[in-house]
């Protein structure tokens, strides 16, 4: 299935958001999603089926200003 | 107005500068400007993750040892849709309803799309964000924020970065004289220790910066200068200033001036 995950074409396995989420290493509540432009709460990230062409963005913190 | 302690939707801080998190030469350089400073509030944003990058998970985890309030922007939101997105995945992961919304109209001032800031702001407030945003001295769209939730106005001085102090003093003046109850932060453009006192004065509330510090040669010193200038400012405006006149006033008493009479003998 071809996604655009933060910004980047790719042809991913994951069926859901959750388990895509489970690439990153890190904690899951130290990243936040969104899908085509709407947060996805984490709680909701399992029963999120990712459909083809889906824009999917996974955020982390970072230094602002 | 004066002598009142500074309170952001019902929270009283002592601290009047809002330190930013970003450009940094060293993690080491950020905690010392943090700790010079003073700051009970950090700004931060949201990035995209990398797989496999442990800066971001690095950065989180010293943020969150300083124990401080947090303020998380919507940098670069183009939109108010953005903006929206953004805040919601901010309050998940930062465990706060606080957030200071840009949204950005130009490429080249960084200046806000006002039009973009009310309705991200409405929406945000009646999603029950307490929302800071980062506005101009635009006296009808501070009313538009105010009726749409926000609580607090955050007008720049200059465009972000710029570092070229308070570009708009009368509007800066004009829009703290009308809002005499509002909490108002200048945000942005804050170049120098001297600006951020001219603003304090003017009786502002606080004053929110990053690059100043960030990109001082000695970040943690010139964090402690701000400090300094910021909490002089204030006491200068609690102090009340004296009025400006047009013509000179002798400081000395002329009443007893030796040799007065000279001319006349």
């Amino acid at each position: 299935m071809n996604v655009v995950i933060n910004g980047t074409p790719e042809d991913i396995s994951e069926r859901t958001l959750a388990e895509l989420c489970q690439r990153y290493e890190a904690e899951p509540t130290t990243i936040a999603t969104a899908v085509n432009g709407d947060f996805i709460n984490v709680n909701d990230r399992a029963a999120l089926s990712l459909q083809e062409g889906d824009k999917i963005e996974i955020l982390s913190p970072r230094q602002g200003g | 107005m004066t002598d009142r302690a500074l309170n952001f939707y019902g929270t009283e801080l002592g601290s009047r500068l809002l330190l930013g998190s970003a450009l940094y030469p060293s993690p080491s350089s950020l905690a010392g400007a943090v700790r010079e400073s003073g700051a009970e509030v950090i700004t931060l944003s949201l990035r995209r993750e990398s797989s496999g990058d442990g800066g971001a998970q690095e950065f989180w985890e010293y943020i969150k040892s300083l124990n401080i309030r947090l303020l998380p922007n919507t940098a670069g939101c183009r939109t108010a849709k953005e903006a929206i997105t953004t805040a919601q995945m901010a309050r998940e992961l930062f465990g706060t309803k606080w957030v200071k919304v840009e949204v950005i109209a130009n490429d080249d001032t960084l200046q806000p799309d006002l039009f973009g800031l009310v309705e991200a702001t409405s929406e945000l407030s009646d999603q029950g964000f307490q929302v800071f945003p980062y506005t101009t001295e635009d006296l009808g769209a501070a009313e538009r924020l105010l009726s749409a939730g926000a609580e607090v106005l955050m007008p720049w001085g200059a465009p972000i970065g710029t570092g070229r102090g308070l570009m708009n003093p009368y509007a800066l003046r004009s829009m703290r004289s009308y809002f005499p109850n509002v909490p108002l932060v200048v945000d942005a453009g804050i170049g120098a220790p001297s600006h951020a006192a001219a603003a304090m004065e003017m009786g502002y509330d606080a004053v929110l910066l990053n690059t100043a510090v960030a990109k001082a040669g000695d970040p943690p010193a010139m964090a402690r200068a701000f400090r300094l200038a910021i909490e002089a400012g204030r006491t200068a405006y609690e102090a009340l200033l004296m009025e400006e006149r047009d013509m000179a006033s002798p400081s000395t008493p002329v009443a007893g001036t030796p040799f007065f009479d000279f001319e006349k003998l």
